[in-house]
């Protein structure tokens, strides 16, 4: 063993392959990305690892080798798990033959998501069993526990760790690699009883899971990541993931006698009734500390019920834990205290008379293409009856002032499909669905289908830079490199449009702005569904060019640049406007925008 | 053994990041047990930026308000936003040098990184134990590098003693495996600016 310095994402990328996990597939979403990329980073060759298109290729990809015996992890974000649901469903149901886990981070908050939904409840939902780790070293120690369970159930597995286990950091102590383990799979092994789902097989599977994870329940009770501290006290707290390890610091950090039971659940499906029911024994009174759904509360008041057992469970259910966002240290120990009934220290300081701090909402960064492409469509359809339907990605930032330009955002891919609707209720109004290139090869693509086949009236914008930038710079079809580290061919955006029936495609350069907005208002003008690539690379990714700078002299003050654009490399210096040099990636989008020729390159003033 | 918590805080691309992960390595060469989390993904576009950093043994990388032994500021606003986790008679160590949100230039916000300067210096003595504030625009200028804030504030930490049993030498230590040879010199330099 070695101790390493480690995101809780890390440890579960070392612990697969450690695990001697052969094949991992996944889509990049905050906050799951990083485990893809560390097995990558660690892959002496043997292992296959791949960005897949988007989340249900990528369990697709992995039941296959599942099926030949392969180790398998697969990772994506709560969201993701939505469009990996129609594959994972009937999945449970045929079963596996190599260890499968599909890692699934949470994000209670949300800090960088759409839902708050809950990946435990998903696998009551579909049945698959779950662990749900509380720090990193757990993380890493708690996955190859998740394989073997996986192995002998033939079952998928769930792993859901959330946020603040994903990306906190710890030291933590892992395997040094010659105790790695190697996994040989046998290949696929022909069996239609086994492989192909009929209803028949659906009917008889179905029965023996239900058996089956009444089983693994059983052996999860006494499953040692599972774990009671016994006091004197008729109280108890029952938590899990990161709520159980601040609850741990709260009760280490006093010293009160009559400190509370504590049980920490790791495994939330099948929940680990046993246990649960062997904690509340002599126990009249428990809280529940977890984050998103009621989930283990759900169960502890059925449990109860069903048992005719006489014990107050307070949670979210009650309105004694917050029902939504993130459970902090200081709602914990708020929740602790009244639970307890103890004093809240009240020596803290009031600061009340604080300043007004300044408000940083996220924006686009400086020099950031979208921008300029954004601000291309909205000088061309000024004055025009128009929506802007967004989809899910940096580009969701066109959204803030002042270039408000998204009227809708759901989930990847839908804006393509959301702005066809719009336009079937009100025909005059010109629909646009601005999809990043990630997004388009993601789940655009059968949106742009629909719109051609139906005959809609749309203009496709795709916002191409050439990476998935959300996330953290991704390779995805488009981009011609692979987790392997191979070139292959570029899947091309123009090619793919006009493939699907879309006749008018046009590229354009959106720093060309005066260019850019005539090819905006001819093509938004012309019949039936057309696109517009707006493509030039994510400014994060290439080297920034010389500075702009502001010529006072010249500059009238008019501050149209702020108004317009937004960039945060244009601010305001002791009253006058000036462009923040450290911040400024030379787009020259600005020097395009102001009314008298004020802003320049730097060292090239007129 | 005690625990030291720390608060680094600033805004998205300042180099927070950097500065939690040295004094986290120069920890675990000490044997040291060490936690930490931060801000990723969205918010990360400009928006405020904070990691938690914890030395000693714990369970958990966050903390409650009131329970920080120091904060380490890259922008005074944010500095100020996050004072009420600082323990009563922390140490607070901070830029001067303010961030200009882009709403500030869009709706004329008079925000200015004075007022946060003197409304910390007012809390010296009651929560604030002890403020240093560093002149961050002479002290890039006269380092000759926009790049090495971080080091300059680290260096503040370091070598007050704030880093509870982490000293200096162990963070030129850990900087020196973690950051390319032809940068030492200026980062060294950096760590030894600030006055204390």
């Amino acid at each position: 063993m070695n101790k390493q310095f480690l995101m809780g994402n890390e440890a579960i990328g070392l612990a697969a392959v450690a695990a001697g996990v052969n094949l991992v597939s996944g889509y990049p979403g905050t906050p799951s990305t990083e485990v893809l990329e560390t097995i990558a980073k660690e892959n002496d060759g043997s292992i296959y690892v791949e960005w897949s298109v988007n989340e249900k290729a990528a369990l697709e990809v992995a039941a296959g080798a599942s099926y030949s015996g392969a180790r398998t992890l697969i990772t994506m974000k709560q969201v993701g798990l939505n469009v990996a649901s129609d594959p994972l469903m009937s999945l449970e149901y045929v079963g596996i033959e190599g260890g499968m886990v599909i890692l699934v981070a949470d994000d209670p908050g949300p800090i960088s998501s759409q839902t708050e939904q809950d990946t435990r409840t998903f696998a009551e939902y579909s049945k698959v069993p779950c662990f749900d780790p509380s720090d990193a070293q757990e993380a890493y120690d708690m996955l190859i526990e998740a394989f073997e369970l996986s192995e002998k159930y033939k079952t998928p597995v769930f792993y859901r760790p959330t946020t603040r286990v994903c990306h906190s950091y710890q030291s933590v102590s892992v395997k040094d690699y010659f105790d790695y383990e190697y996994h040989r799979p046998d290949g696929f092994i022909k069996d239609s009883k086994r492989w192909v789902i009929f209803p028949k097989l659906s009917y008889i599977n179905h029965a023996k899971i239900e058996e089956r994870n009444i089983i693994i329940s059983d052996e999860l009770s006494s499953y040692n990541r599972n774990t009671i501290v016994r006091t004197n006290s008729t109280k108890g707290i029952v938590a899990q993931g990161i709520s159980f390890a601040i609850t741990k610091d709260i009760l280490d950090s006093i010293d009160f006698e009559n400190k509370p039971n504590l049980l920490k659940i790791t495994t939330p499906f099948p929940f680990p009734e046993k246990l649960a029911l062997e904690f509340m024994d002599g126990i009249d009174e428990v809280l529940v500390l977890e984050e998103l759904d009621p989930y283990i509360e759900r169960h502890l008041v059925y449990v109860c019920g069903r048992k005719n057992i006489k014990v107050t469970i307070k949670g979210k259910i009650t309105g004694d834990v917050a029902s939504s966002g993130e459970n902090t240290a200081d709602l914990i120990k708020s929740y602790i205290y009244k639970f307890m009934d103890w004093k809240l220290d009240s020596d803290s300081i009031n600061l009340s008379n604080t300043p007004e701090l300044p408000v940083r909402p996220p924006v686009l960064c400086a020099g950031c293409p979208h921008r300029a492409s954004f601000y291309a469509v909205k000088k061309a359809m000024k004055g025009r009856d128009t929506i802007f339907a967004g989809d899910i990605g940096c580009y969701t930032l066109g959204n803030a002032m002042p270039l408000d330009m998204v009227d809708t955002c759901l989930c990847m891919g839908a804006g393509v499909n959301i702005a066809q609707g719009v336009g079937r209720i009100k025909p005059d109004t010109k629909c646009f669905a601005f999809v990043g290139d990630s997004t388009f090869f993601a789940s655009a693509i059968t949106g742009v289908v629909n719109a051609v086949y139906n005959q809609a009236e749309m203009t496709l914008i795709v916002l191409d830079n050439s990476t998935t930038a959300m996330t953290g710079h991704q390779p995805h079809p488009g981009t011609g490199r692979t987790m392997m580290g191979e070139f292959t061919d570029k899947l091309d955006v123009e090619q793919v449009l006009r493939g699907v029936g879309v006749d008018v495609v046009v590229r354009q350069n959106p720093y060309e702005l005066e260019q850019a907005v005539k090819v905006v208002k001819e093509t938004a003008d012309k019949p039936g569904v057309k696109a517009i690539i707006f493509e030039s690379p994510c400014a994060v990714i290439v080297k920034p060019e010389k500075p702009y700078e502001v010529d006072s002299a010249k500059c009238i003050d008019c501050r149209k640049c702020i108004k317009e654009i937004g960039c945060p490399g244009i601010v305001v210096k002791a009253g006058k406007v000036s462009i923040d040099e450290a911040l400024c990636s030379g787009c020259g989008l600005c020097s395009q925008v102001c009314p008298v020729g004020a802003i320049s390159k730097k060292g090239e003033r007129l | 053994m005690s625990t030291t918590n720390i608060i680094l805080c600033g805004v998205g691309g300042q180099g927070t990041v950097l500065a939690s992960k040295l004094t986290a390595a120069a920890s675990m060469a000490k044997g040291l047990e060490v936690r930490s989390a931060e801000t990723i993904g969205m918010a990360q576009r400009g928006g405020s930026v904070m990691s938690y950093l914890r030395i000693g043994d714990t369970a958990s990388p966050l903390i409650t308000k009131g329970s920080a032994d120091l904060i380490i500021g890259f922008e005074p606003g944010e500095t100020v936003r996050l004072l009420p986790y600082l323990k009563k008679g922390g140490v607070v160590i901070t830029s001067n040098r303010a961030i200009m949100p882009v709403t500030a230039a869009l709706l004329d916000s008079s925000y200015s990184g004075d007022s946060m300067v003197e409304y910390l210096k007012a809390q010296e003595g009651n929560l604030v134990g002890k403020l240093l504030t560093i002149d961050m625009d002479k002290a890039l200028e006269e380092l000759g590098s926009p790049k090495v804030m971080n080091m300059v504030l680290l260096g503040a930490a370091a070598r007050g003693g704030f880093l509870g049993e982490v000293t200096i030498d162990d963070i030129k230590s850990a900087l020196v495996k973690k950051v390319k040879p032809q940068l030492h010199e200026l980062n060294f330099k950096a760590l030894e600016y600030a006055l204390i």
